[in-house]
């Protein structure tokens, strides 16, 4: 056992882990953070996407001692005071899910693409979330709602 | 799936990870994982001890070294893809590393990682063989350089000691060179089917040509029958035609060694389109 401090949320835990535990894993059974998905649980559907100090990651493709020290946001910890993130609120009003599995690891990695500048125009939006796989295929209107959060259409 | 049970060291310094290496045979240097782990989940990896240098942040800086670019081994693949140095002066590895797995992979991945991994389907083995790049490695007995020809010796195996870390990956500036990564993967997540990198030398004619297979075998492997037959004049769909030539590539649920073969000739014709496209300018990459 390690003993592992880190921060989720905004909330700090200090926790004793087996190194061999998944961040996902940690996060879901330790925390009780079940809005984090795991899906194919071999770093290719990005469903388990977070947040690790801000940027997207595949949390069932790290080590929850990998994350000693850092900063961990969830789909749980992304709406402030009751109002939703602007990608959360752009995915309700444009319908963009439909069995909402992919959801919470889109709507990480759609925040992660826009903070990092890099969602410029449709195209880059559709490179820029490659990483994410949406059963329903209901891209189109997943790349709507992120590119009205950009500005670009 | 959960890796098998493992002890886990965070190495302090390049110098305590050698320390760490040396306590047993079954030891491995964590990075960023995204080669490592997925190995240990499907319990092809099965290490005792894991040394964790991805906190190592003064192994993670791309500099300028007279006619090279100096890529420290822990920089990873977002930084090595948006690094000025590299776009301006060696553009295949920056957009090579903007175009290994997915944004998600290119943000905890490295370069040294993905090299120190020796997998013959990963994208930069080939870029930095086709370079004739070097890689650095440190042991108890100091530093060494080896040439990117002799570092990839069979399927996960490279020549780094038990005992030694990469450190460090030196590649040449491209001046007016021409070059292109050209890769078929079925989606982006995958490894390449297939992938070819080149590097042509030499305005008009060819005076030098580096040509490296992604997936075709073992290690990543240099065509050099297309090599030889461009400096000698051929034409590019006479020299691409000659890609596959002594490669026993693998069949797989991805592709069959035949179709592998077909995915050479051809991917390797459209790289060196690409790169006599970009020869004699300097090309920014994307």
């Amino acid at each position: 056992m390690r003993r592992v401090a880190f921060t989720a949320n905004g909330t700090r835990h200090d926790l004793e882990i087996e190194p061999r535990e998944l961040l996902v894993y940690v996060l879901r059974d330790r925390l009780g953070l079940t809005g984090t998905n795991v899906g194919c649980d071999t770093s290719s559907c990005g469903a388990c996407t977070v947040l690790v100090n801000g940027e997207s990651v595949k949390s069932c493709t790290m080590l929850g001692v990998q994350a000693a020290g850092m900063e961990v946001k969830t789909i749980e910890g992304l709406a402030h005071n009751g109002e939703l993130h602007p990608v959360q609120q752009a995915f309700h009003e444009h319908h963009a899910l439909q069995c909402g599995y992919c959801t919470p690891g889109m709507v990480l990695a759609a925040v992660s693409l826009i903070d990092s500048g890099a969602a410029t125009d449709e195209a880059a939006i559709r490179h820029g979330l490659e990483g994410n796989l949406c059963r329903c295929t209901g891209y189109h209107n997943i790349v709507k709602a992120v590119a009205d959060v950009a500005g670009v259409s | 799936m959960i890796p098998a049970g493992f002890d886990y060291e965070v190495a302090e310094s390049v110098e305590h990870a050698i320390e760490l290496l040396g306590n047993g045979e079954d030891t491995k240097l964590l990075a960023g994982g995204h080669s490592l782990l997925p190995a240990m989940k499907l319990r092809l990896a099965r290490p005792a001890l894991l040394v964790d240098v991805g906190r190592l942040n003064d192994l993670a800086y791309v500099k300028e070294e007279g006619e090279t670019i100096a890529i420290g081994a822990l920089t990873r693949h977002k930084d090595v893809a948006s690094s000025p140095e590299l776009r301006e002066h060696c553009a295949i590895v920056s957009y090579t590393a903007g175009h290994v797995g997915d944004p998600q992979v290119r943000h905890r991945g490295t370069i040294g990682g993905s090299l120190a991994h020796g997998d013959p389907a990963s994208d930069l083995p080939s870029v930095i063989l086709a370079l004739h790049g070097e890689l650095v490695a440190r042991g108890p007995g100091g530093d060494r350089a080896i040439p990117a020809g002799e570092f990839f010796t069979g399927v996960w195996q490279t020549a780094l000691a038990p005992h030694e870390v990469l450190v460090e990956i030196r590649v040449p500036k491209l001046g007016a060179a021409g070059w292109s990564y050209t890769k078929m993967a079925r989606r982006a997540q995958d490894w390449a089917t297939v992938a070819v990198a080149a590097v042509v030398h030499g305005n008009g004619s060819v005076e030098r040509a580096a040509v490296a297979l992604t997936n075709m075998g073992a290690t990543t492997l240099r065509a050099t029958a297309v090599e030889k037959a461009l400096v000698g004049g051929a034409s590019i769909d006479d020299a691409a035609a000659l890609a596959a030539d002594g490669t026993e590539p693998p069949t797989d649920h991805m592709a069959s060694s035949d179709f592998r073969k077909h995915l050479a000739r051809v991917l390797t014709r459209r790289a060196l389109e690409e790169a006599s496209r970009r020869s004699g300018r300097r090309a920014r990459g994307g």
